[in-house]
């Protein structure tokens, strides 16, 4: 790597350096350690929430309190933590897998953070000042609207949306064009790792899903602030209508946060079996199955609102058609497995742990895609069951495990085995033990979304299980964190690729410098990195005076120009500052939307403002 | 512990262009990502409305008249209209003409302030408010959304053309160039479902 | 299960759990076997007849529990309106009005948080809501249905076996929501005609002076505005009914346990024993308190 390249790519020192970078693997990194800390908050809250449940008639928390805390965890988690995190996974690795030196619009990874570090401070900040959303992750009007939700707790929790989501339209765009436009030579379609091809479709559903609730919680603002009738029944609005917008989001999402997982996933099985993961096209087939039939089954979240029943036949069959492609999936994972040489390293075990959790999620999910079955699940502790199955066993340990697994990559040691292996145990078997126990909970009758219940339902004991087992996981967290902590600092030494794996980040040091490659990877493979010992084919050209990425076309790859890469910039944090100002101030007067407007306007033609000589002909001719 | 892998040069990149248009630009495809998602959301938009329509017994309302045609029909003729010349400055852009180029943009921008000053008639005369019913509040959603399309994307031909007047011109803005006409397009394509929607549903009966 | 509906859907659950746990079983057996085996890698044709199999055996699995889906569902649909009683409940933040019409004079009365149904016969509930979206859960006798504002929509249970089993509100709908509990009583067709026919007459008039105090206190005081206590000056509708309600087996959507000292304490601090609840505290003396327990106690 020359002097020159890395100081092309190198960020200037000190804060401004901090503030202004364009480089994706700082922005995913804080976005990552962001994402981390929100899930310590919502898992301390959680734990708070197990407390009160533990007994029957505990007195820790009134109803508002406990209100608000299954608010806070259910949208901390799934809008703070489950996406963003794995937006930040993409925005980190995407580009070191396709050997490119940054994303396809670096200024844009840039924004996308500050918007959502908005969206963390408009829910956090006011919990602070004590006005906490406290209707759930989902706030159905007309509970949430003007006439049952005075205050602004409702328009904090619609606002916190709209940030997190055009945070995460923006890293979509970003991570969709970077994987389409910015493959290496060679990298056809076929040649695509899995992980690119669950990035893709992850950020592409992001892209259809995402606009429904958006609209929705505006719709919603709207009602509260200006008077609109959307929801309002005495004016022809209609109730159901958000809950349809909100689902039509509401399930994909889910899926959005699933579909890395299952690229998490078959990235290190392939590694730790030694194999190219068996069964390929059936994999890309079943994530683009997940993809497109995820969209056609957001009524399975309201069976129980009095639709026609042959529609509701109709989202059934939809909904349990998905378990072909999960579990064909889950198929070429075993058989992976079979025909390799399986080595369980840290990775690998939160691999197996992922499959022995996650289909107990999703055999559950098929039993309330059964309506008639559903009238009696849905909204009971069954579902809670069900879905934190899905959400820790499907999505957290495959992302616990992507930890671990490039960890040396991000850091340059490696990761303390006993320890991990400890806080493996603790979480994976804490997190069994709290919440095998809800399904029975939900079978006999205990609904969610309860503050407390009497001594006389019999829901006691295995409330107390729940919290044990809840307190195991979340100590086993905190085990995870201190040894990732620790392993900074005394870890041994990685080298490039101490798992021996097969994909280009691993081609370059750990951890990457600046511009993460001195030249551009050529790809013949799936697993490029394992022929053998042949050394990895490169080509040179791109400048290094210079920021330059190489774009090639869609499908086959060949090369078609350089394109110029912009440097460190200030206007990403001051849009996303001008944008906040504008959200912010919408929620207590529509004029926002119009003075508000102003410097968002002004920070974007800075921010586009190309930097060329200026015109030496015509009537605004520069004068010599 | 290992090192990174001896590497072999196969081919050298240095010749290539550093810029190309049309899908082959990457930022083609960043536009295609974001005009994806706004349509996405005009659709959502649409359904919502036509939800609403398909539960109310009357659209519009027992004494609600359905809009008038007169500013909005004018509207959709100069939205169309404005397609030629958006059309032409596109084949100027992809011709690499600067001065064509120049004069395209500028003459855009001012269309655009026209079928502002059109749009704002149409707003307006658009009855009833927002706030008396659910039928007022769908159309309202969709003019506004419309609206504020045309007017960012009046924003960006505006700086645009200063820009192009004042600078010289390179490869990269062609694309920039093409890019915004392209948007301009889909404003102009996303206007018919809408206009359709907010002016001759009332009128189904 | 203690009626038609909840006993189709138990059906069901049992198939489900059955299939599923098949194939939980075949998943973990597929993989313990492929991790002991130890390195010895399984041969790729082997494995692409593996997949074709497992892709039957799924499709085969899902049209099983596809079709119990859809007979219990229509099973839940079929109609078995044979002189149906139809019911209206209400949904409130966070309690259940609950109205029946009387044979006798045709007329509908109200009653509240108790939901008595004759055992052996279809009733048909008519649900809707006073303010946000509430869902009536009985578990024992079937499944879910919302009250959605501006939407009506009913929910038919058969009951076989007679019994007092709960009910709960299961859509969040507020600060209570835990607290929106019913009681569900099922009895033979006898005596469901005789309660009937019990609570649709007027209130007891006060038999002793300290209930004639106490009827003072509610029928004449602030509880008036809210209550409605049929035979009395008491014609509020903002709260439950009070006519009977000495009558029933609990305070307060299932708060408490009836009996004077729990009536006297929720008369006395209704926000202390369940915050946020839409009832004030209405400032009394100890007398009157007392006195309006007393009376209420009467109301049976
Ligand atoms: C990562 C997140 C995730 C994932 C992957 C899933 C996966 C699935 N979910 Fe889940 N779901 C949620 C997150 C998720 N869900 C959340 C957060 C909620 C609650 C929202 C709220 O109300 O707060 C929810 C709620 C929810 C409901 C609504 C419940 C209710 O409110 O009443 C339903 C109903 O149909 C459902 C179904 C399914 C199905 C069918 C799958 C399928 O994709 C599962 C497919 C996988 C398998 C089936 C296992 C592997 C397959 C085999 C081993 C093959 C053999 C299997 C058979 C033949 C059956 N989910
Ligand atoms: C990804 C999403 C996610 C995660 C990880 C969790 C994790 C946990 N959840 Fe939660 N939960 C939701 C999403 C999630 N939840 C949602 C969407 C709802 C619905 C809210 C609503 O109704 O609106 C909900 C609701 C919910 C309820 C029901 C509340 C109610 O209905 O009344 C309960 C009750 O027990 C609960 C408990 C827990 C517990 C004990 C954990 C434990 O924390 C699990 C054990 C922990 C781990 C397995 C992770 C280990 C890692 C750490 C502890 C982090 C430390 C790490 C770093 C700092 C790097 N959750
Ligand atoms: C502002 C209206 C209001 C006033 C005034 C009021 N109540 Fe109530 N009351 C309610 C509401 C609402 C409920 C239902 C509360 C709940 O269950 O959450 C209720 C419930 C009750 C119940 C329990 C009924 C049942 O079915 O379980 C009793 C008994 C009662 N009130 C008695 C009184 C008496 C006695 C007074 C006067 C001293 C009074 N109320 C004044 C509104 C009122
Ligand atoms: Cu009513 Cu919950
Ligand atoms: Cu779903």
């Amino acid at each position: 790597m020359t002097e020159r390249l890395a100081a092309s790519w190198a960020d200037p020192p000190g804060l401004k350096g901090f503030l202004f970078t364009v480089d994706h693997k700082r922005i995913a990194g804080r976005y990552i350690v962001t994402a981390m800390a929100m899930m310590a908050l919502a898992g301390l809250l959680a734990l708070d929430m197990r407390w009160q449940l533990s007994l029957p008639g505990m007195r820790r928390m009134g109803p508002q309190l406990f209100n608000e805390s299954f608010a806070l965890h259910g949208s901390t988690m799934l809008f703070l933590v489950s996406v963003p995190v794995m937006e930040a996974m993409a925005l980190w690795l995407v580009p070191l897998m396709l050997g490119q030196r940054n994303m396809a619009f670096p200024r844009l990874s840039a924004f996308s953070y500050w918007l959502y570090l908005g969206g963390v401070l408009m829910l956090w900040v006011p919990h602070a000042l004590g006005i906490t959303p406290d209707l759930g992750w989902f706030e159905y009007p007309p509970l949430s609207g003007p006439g049952y939700s005075p205050g602004h707790r409702a328009d904090i929790w619609a606002q916190m949306i709209t940030f997190t989501e055009v945070a995460a339209l923006a890293a979509s765009v970003n991570v969709s064009v970077t994987i389409l436009k910015l493959r290496p030579p060679g990298m056809t379609l076929p040649r695509m790792p899995l992980f690119l091809w669950a990035m893709l479709v992850a950020s592409l559903m992001t892209i259809f899903a995402l606009p429904a609730v958006m609209l929705a919680t505006s719709m919603l603002i709207a009602d509260r602030l200006v008077g609109t009738q959307f929801f309002a029944p005495a004016a022809g609005g209609d109730v159901l209508l958000f809950q349809h917008m909100f689902w039509f989001f509401g399930h994909p999402e889910v899926y959005i946060i699933f579909v890395p997982a299952v690229g998490f996933v078959s990235t290190i099985v392939e590694t730790f079996c030694r194999r190219p993961v068996f069964g390929y096209p059936a994999m890309v087939l079943s994530i683009l199955a997940i993809g497109t039939l995820a969209f056609g089954l957001w009524v399975h979240h309201m069976f129980a609102v009095g639709l026609p029943r042959l529609g509701n036949d109709f989202y059934t069959a939809a909904s349990m058609t998905i378990a072909l492609p999960a579990g064909l999936q889950i198929f070429c994972w075993i058989a992976t497995i079979a025909g390799g040489r399986v080595r369980l390293a840290l990775p690998m075990l939160w691999v197996l742990a992922f499959i022995v959790t996650f289909v107990i999620g999703g055999l559950t999910g098929v039993m309330t895609a059964a309506a008639p079955l559903d009238l009696q699940l849905t909204d009971t502790y069954f579902v809670v069951a069900h879905f934190h199955y899905v959400l820790v066993g499907g999505a957290i340990f495959p992302l616990l495990g992507a930890f671990t697994y490039w960890y040396p990559k991000a850091t340059g040691r490696m990761l303390g085995e006993r320890l991990g292996r400890l806080a493996f145990a603790a979480i994976v078997g804490g997190f069994n033990l709290g919440f095998f126990p809800m399904h029975i909970l939900g079978l006999w009758g205990m609904p969610r979304r309860v503050y407390t219940y009497g001594p006389e339902m019999g829901w006691g004991p295995l409330n107390l299980l729940a919290t044990f087992g809840s307190t195991v996981a979340v100590g086993g967290g905190l085990l995870f964190v201190a040894n990732a902590l620790w392993s900074l600092w005394r870890g041994l030494p990685a080298g490039a690729n101490p798992w021996g794996a097969a994909t280009l980040e691993w081609a370059t040091a750990s951890p990457p410098p600046a511009p993460s490659f001195a030249m551009v990877p050529v790809v013949d493979s799936l697993t490029p990195l394992w022929p053998g010992d042949a050394p990895l084919r490169v080509m040179t050209g791109l400048r290094d005076d210079r920021r330059e990425l190489l774009v090639t076309s869609v499908v086959e790859a060949l090369p078609l120009y350089r394109q110029k890469s912009p440097g460190p910039s200030a206007w990403p944090l001051v849009a996303a500052l001008a944008v906040s100002v504008l959200f912010l101030g919408s929620i207590f007067t529509p004029w926002a939307l119009i003075w508000g407007a102003v410097p968002v306007a002004v920070a974007l033609t800075f921010w586009f403002w190309p930097h060329r000589p200026r015109a030496r002909h015509g009537p605004l001719a520069a004068r010599r | 512990m290992s090192a990174p892998p001896a590497t072999q040069i196969v081919g050298d990149l240095s010749g290539l262009p550093d810029s190309d248009s049309g899908p082959r630009h990457l930022v083609w495809w960043g536009n295609l990502g974001f005009m994806l998602i706004e349509g996405t959301g005009f659709a959502l938009a649409i359904a919502a409305a036509l939800f609403l329509w398909s539960r109310a017994p009357a659209w519009p309302p027992p004494g609600d008249a359905p809009p008038a045609l007169l500013w909005s029909g004018l509207l959709t003729l100069g939205l169309f209209a404005s397609g030629l010349p958006n059309g032409w400055v596109k084949r100027r852009a992809l011709a690499k003409d600067a001065a064509g180029v120049r004069r395209g943009v500028l003459a855009m921008t001012v269309i655009g302030l026209a079928l502002l000053a059109v749009r704002g008639f149409e707003i307006a005369a658009l009855t009833p408010r927002w706030d008396k019913d659910a039928y007022g509040s769908a159309i309202w959603m969709l003019m506004l959304l419309h609206t504020s399309h045309i007017l960012t994307d009046w924003g960006d031909t505006a700086v645009q053309a200063a820009w192009l007047y004042t600078h010289s011109i390179g490869d990269d803005q062609f694309a920039d160039v093409e890019d915004n006409c392209n948007y301009w397009s889909f404003v102009i394509w996303a206007w018919v479902p809408l206009y359709a929607v907010v002016y001759w549903l009332p009128r189904l009966g | 299960p203690a009626g038609d509906q909840a006993a189709s859907v138990f059906r069901l659950f049992g198939l489900m759990l059955l299939v599923c746990g098949l194939f939980y079983g075949a998943v973990l057996t597929l993989l313990g076997w492929s991790l002991a085996r130890g390195g010895r890698a399984v041969a790729e044709p082997w494995l692409r007849r593996g997949l074709w199999s497992w892709g039957g055996l799924i499709i085969a699995g899902l049209l099983v529990l596809l079709t119990g889906s859809v007979l219990v569902e229509r099973d839940l649909a079929g109609a078995r309106a044979r002189e149906t009683l139809v019911v209206k409940v209400t949904g409130h933040q966070w309690w259940w009005r609950i109205a029946y019409r009387d044979p006798a004079s045709g007329r509908w009365f109200e009653t509240a948080n108790e939901l008595h149904l004759p055992a052996g016969r279809t009733s048909r509930l008519d649900l809707g809501t006073a303010d946000v979206i509430h869902s009536l859960w009985i578990p024992t006798l079937s499944g879910k249905m919302d009250l959605i504002p501006g939407r009506a929509n009913a929910l038919d249970v058969t009951p076989r076996v007679p019994g007092i089993y709960r009910g709960q509100c299961a859509e969040f709908c507020g600060a209570q929501h835990a607290h929106m509990g019913l009681a569900v009583v099922v009895e033979p067709p006898a005596r469901f005609a005789a309660w009937l026919a019990a609570q649709a007459a007027p209130a007891q008039a006060p038999a002793d002076p300290v209930a004639r105090r106490g009827a003072q206190v509610v029928t004449q005081g602030a509880c008036a505005a809210c209550h409605l206590v049929r035979g009395t000056a008491a014609t509020g509708r903002a709260g439950p009914d009070l006519t009977h309600v000495a009558s029933r087996q609990s305070l307060a959507a299932g708060l408490l346990p009836m009996g004077r000292g729990a009536l006297q304490g929720w008369i006395g601090q209704p926000q202390a024993l369940k915050p946020g609840t839409m009832m004030p505290a209405v400032p009394l003396d100890a007398a009157d308190l007392n006195a309006a327990a007393h009376y209420l106690e009467t109301l049976r």
